[in-house]
C-alpha cells in the first residue's frame, strides 16, 4: 500500500501487540527529501488512509530520507 | 465555511501559545500516544493547553479535516499544527521542537 503511493521506498512493519491493529512503521524514501517530517508523515497517512478508518488504531510512524 | 467545531478549534488555537487535542484528561490519558505527548511538554516544564477531544466530538470529527491531519493527538504551537506524537518527540530530540516553542 505504501509503496505504490511512496515508490521506491522501504518499508518496515512490525505489529507491536500481535494484534493487527497497532503498528509500528519505518518508511525510508527518496520521495521525503526536502520535504518536512510532517509533509512525510502526511504522504504516508494518505497511502494508508483506508486502513486508518477502521481496521487500524494506531501507528508508530517513523520517515527518513535515503 | 465555518461550523461550531471549526469555530471552537480557532478559539483554543489561538488563545493558547501551546495546545493538545489529545483523548483524556491530563491526568488521565486515555491514549498511550497522547500520554506521551503531555509527558513530553511536562518533562519539558512547557505548561500546555489541552482538550479533550472524547468529551468534545464536534472537534474530534472536524479538527482532521481542518488540520489535514488524520491522527490525534496533535499538538498545535502559536495557532500552528506541528505533529502528532512521533513528530513532537523526533523535533525535540532535534532541538527544533525547543525553537518553536520560544
Amino acid at each position: 500500500m505504501i509503496q505504490r503511493l511512496i515508490p521506491g521506498a522501504r518499508v518496515e512493519v512490525s505489529d507491536m501487540t500481535g494484534t493487527g491493529d497497532h503498528f509500528e512503521i519505518l518508511v525510508v524514501s527518496k520521495a521525503f527529501e526536502g520535504k518536512p517530517l510532517m509533509e512525510q508523515h502526511k504522504m504516508v497517512f494518505a497511502a494508508l488512509e483506508d486502513e486508518m478508518k477502521d481496521r487500524i488504531h494506531a501507528v508508530k510512524l517513523k520517515t527518513k530520507v535515503k | 465555511m465555518t461550523s461550531p467545531g471549526i469555530d471552537k478549534i480557532e478559539k483554543e488555537i489561538k488563545s493558547h501559545k501551546v495546545v493538545l487535542f489529545v483523548k483524556g484528561m491530563p491526568e488521565a490519558p486515555q491514549c498511550g500516544f497522547s500520554a506521551a505527548t503531555m509527558e513530553l511538554f511536562d518533562k519539558m516544564k512547557v505548561p500546555f493547553h489541552s482538550v479533550d477531544i472524547l468529551a468534545n466530538p464536534d472537534i474530534r470529527l472536524e479538527l482532521p479535516e481542518y488540520s489535514k491531519w488524520p491522527t490525534f493527538p496533535q499538538v498545535f504551537i502559536n495557532g500552528k499544527l506541528v505533529g502528532g506524537c512521533d513528530i513532537v518527540h523526533e523535533l525535540h530530540e532535534s532541538g527544533e521542537l525547543q525553537k518553536l516553542l520560544k
